[in-house]
């Protein structure tokens, strides 16, 4: 029997590949140690760490960079806390200047309590961080148009949320995800607001490239039992996906064909009993 | 239209009463506070039964009113204290994970010109008074650094001369080369000097009523700059608009005999400042009185179980807001609340100018009750299942500038 799915099915972001399609967020977790295993236990390749919490001046302290391994996954610095553009370029200068990897997910979040994105700030960030010749993964809402003008600007991915970040509340975003899906021609990431593993399967099944999990992990009653979770929901979506979903039905079909009509009006036709002289 | 040229409300549809009104514009908290329907929220407080109470949990945060509020803080509510603790940790999670943001407070200066008759520093109260030196500054904030702390709340006493508004900015560009975070709790500015301290690298402003109930408050205050009620209650309004990053509020609780009363204007004022102010992170503070020099006794002490009701009640009505426990409280009843709603917590304080390095060479503000070291409640925040935040945020100090201009990074 063969396989419809093709299982080597990487995801492909600026040129680089990752076998795995859940990025995972490392705050809110209750220690390093249970964050560390979660990661570990999600199978992700990529992970995201707030450059605000990281020490760059490394002034002694612990870290959360030395609990993730930088030969294993790809760190992710975020710039979240900034609020606006200014701000969040600086952030992304001064994580290169530490040593961080020139990518960059980019969050401009001037509101403090639904932290929603500032689309204009972003795009303006966006552009002067692709001419520094950082990789750009912004953080946005569902909005199809601003998708497409930050890919203009040389953004690696767009990363729509699916609801605000922390809410757990799923894809609220569905309608507009999907055009950005329709539209795009980089990876559409959905970033925040999934809060369950069904959730992330639903946005993979939709055709997103992959997707962004970190409250719904680190909040959980078990934080490692739900990045293992969230790993095969993840793998389920995107092999539903891949394997092309039987279409849903608005109604249940009807037993007599509307059209049933037409055939039974060519038989008639054809019935040499009423065909005319 | 109305004269200032809005449009408003048609008298005919008066609008539900959902026990907070939004602000119009140009209105001040002031004016928000006359409008408040106190008589029936504090009703509300009093009297709320078992099936009022009901409908307040089940309701959604984002939808609970402030009547919804007044009915948690109710003695009912009281007998239902598990199921608004359950409710209230799991909002906490939710919004907040299972971290603690860890701040210290740094006191420059314990002059004061201003008499609160429940204060340690208050002026004719005979105590060794102190102002630190520049380098007696540098000191202090070099030992909390290296206790791990790396946002630092500074205060002072109330003194025009001493600790004006051009110490406090020459105090603050100096600790801004080196702390990431800066924040003041100090006599209340105009919002053109919050502007300039805002420049100099300060980033929050802690306010606190202290009692909104205005004669308590006369009754407090019995002289001093510090007697002007609305000064002081629009005092955060100014601050947000200076652009400050984090503004918090409070009520010393004990000063007021009813901290119902506290609590709903206090909940009202936060709901205020995160209309009006959207870019502003709002915290909430719930510091019960403290012994002092100043002998004060409240008639009519807020209980724990009061006090972990009102944390549960706040988190409950504002699921987005900072609340803050300092060390003020007993390590007993503080490593209980950090698991019910707390967001913000000190560790390790001194509340006498110079008290880090060397301690009660000047006289305390108040007698903290948490002696533990800063490292002890760490170790405890993490046996409770919760990461300790020292830094969540830097303004960008010149230190770490000279690593763009090509220094030596961290790897």
């Amino acid at each position: 029997m063969s396989h419809i799915v093709d299982l080597a099915d990487p995801l492909v972001i600026a040129g680089r590949s990752f076998g795995s399609r859940l990025i995972v967020g490392t705050g809110k977790f209750g220690s390093f140690e249970v964050m560390r295993e979660a990661l570990d236990a999600s199978g992700t390749e990529m992970v995201t760490v707030a450059l605000r919490r990281v020490d760059l001046e490394a002034t002694g302290g612990p870290d959360i960079l030395e609990f993730v391994d930088g030969d294993r996954y790809l760190l992710l610095p975020n710039t979240s806390g900034a609020v606006d553009a200014e701000e969040a370029v600086r952030l992304a200068r001064l994580a290169r200047a530490a040593g961080l990897p020139s990518w960059i997910k980019l969050e401009v979040t001037p509101e403090p309590r639904y932290l929603l994105p500032d689309g204009a700030e972003t795009l303006k960030a966006a552009e002067r961080l692709v001419a520094e010749g950082f990789t750009v993964l912004p953080y946005i809402n569902a909005d199809p148009v601003l998708a497409k003008r930050l890919e203009e600007a040389g953004c690696a991915t767009v990363m729509p949320l699916g609801s605000w970040i922390g809410s757990n509340q799923g894809i609220r975003t569905r309608d507009a995800v999907r055009i950005i899906v329709e539209q795009a021609t980089v990876p559409v990431v959905v970033d925040a607001g999934l809060g369950a593993p069904s959730h992330a399967a639903e946005a993979m099944e939709l055709g997103v490239d992959a997707v962004l999990v970190n409250t719904a992990i680190a909040v959980a009653g078990d934080p490692v039992e739900m990045a293992r979770a969230f790993r095969l929901g993840v793998e389920a979506g995107r092999r539903a996906h891949l394997a092309g979903g039987a279409p849903a039905r608005e109604e249940a079909q009807a037993s007599s064909p509307l059209t049933g009509f037409l055939d039974r009006l060519h038989t008639s036709q054809a019935d040499p009993a009423v065909t005319s002289p | 239209m109305n004269a200032n040229g809005r449009t408003s409300r048609p008298a005919s549809v008066p609008p539900v009463d959902r026990g907070f009104v939004p602000p119009e514009p140009d209105e001040t908290f002031a004016d928000a506070l006359e409008r408040l329907s106190f008589d029936g929220l504090l009703k509300e407080a009093r009297t709320a039964g078992d099936e009022r109470i009901t409908r307040a949990l089940a309701a959604p945060p984002l939808d609970r009113t402030l009547f919804d509020f007044a009915a948690l803080l109710s003695p009912a509510a009281a007998g239902r204290l598990e199921e608004l603790a359950r409710a209230s940790r799991r909002l906490t999670l939710a919004r907040f994970g299972r971290t603690m943001r860890m701040y210290a407070p740094l006191y420059l200066s314990n002059e004061c010109m201003t008499t609160c008759v429940y204060c340690g520093f208050a002026r004719e109260l005979p105590i060794a008074r102190k102002t630190l030196t520049p380098q007696g500054t540098l000191d202090e904030a070099r030992h909390l650094l290296r206790q791990g702390f790396r946002s630092i709340l500074l205060l002072t006493g109330e003194h025009q001369r001493l600790t004006g508004v051009e110490f406090l900015e020459d105090r603050i560009r100096l600790l801004a080369r080196e702390v990431p975070s800066l924040a003041i709790e100090v006599q209340v500015w105009s919002e053109e000097e919050y502007r300039r301290l805002r420049s100099a690298g300060c980033e929050g402003v802690v306010i606190y009523q202290e009692t909104y109930h205005p004669d308590t408050y006369a009754r407090v205050h019995v002289a001093g700059k510090k007697r002007r009620y609305e000064w002081r209650l629009l005092g955060p309004e100014r601050a947000a608009r200076a652009g400050m990053r984090r503004v918090g509020i409070g009520a010393l609780l004990g000063l007021h005999d009813d901290w119902r009363y506290e609590a709903i204007a206090a909940a009202a004022h936060a709901r205020f400042l995160m209309r009006r102010y959207w870019r502003t992170q709002v915290t909430v503070s719930v510091p019960r009185l403290r012994p002092s020099a100043s002998g004060y006794q409240p008639r009519d002490p807020v209980g724990d179980r009061d006090l972990a009701q009102l944390v549960c009640a706040l988190r409950l009505a504002l699921p987005d807001a900072g609340i803050v426990i300092s060390a003020r409280e007993a390590p007993a009843i503080r490593d209980g609340l950090f698991q019910l709603g707390v967001t913000h917590t000190s560790a390790g304080s001194h509340t006498e100018p110079g008290g880090y390095t060397a301690p009660k060479e000047a006289t305390e503000q108040f007698e903290v009750s948490d002696l533990r070291s800063p490292a002890e409640v760490a170790a405890r925040l993490r046996e409770l299942g919760y990461d300790p935040v020292w830094e969540d945020w830097s303004a960008v100090a010149p230190a770490t500038e000279a690593m763009l201009a090509g220094g030596a990074g961290r790897r």
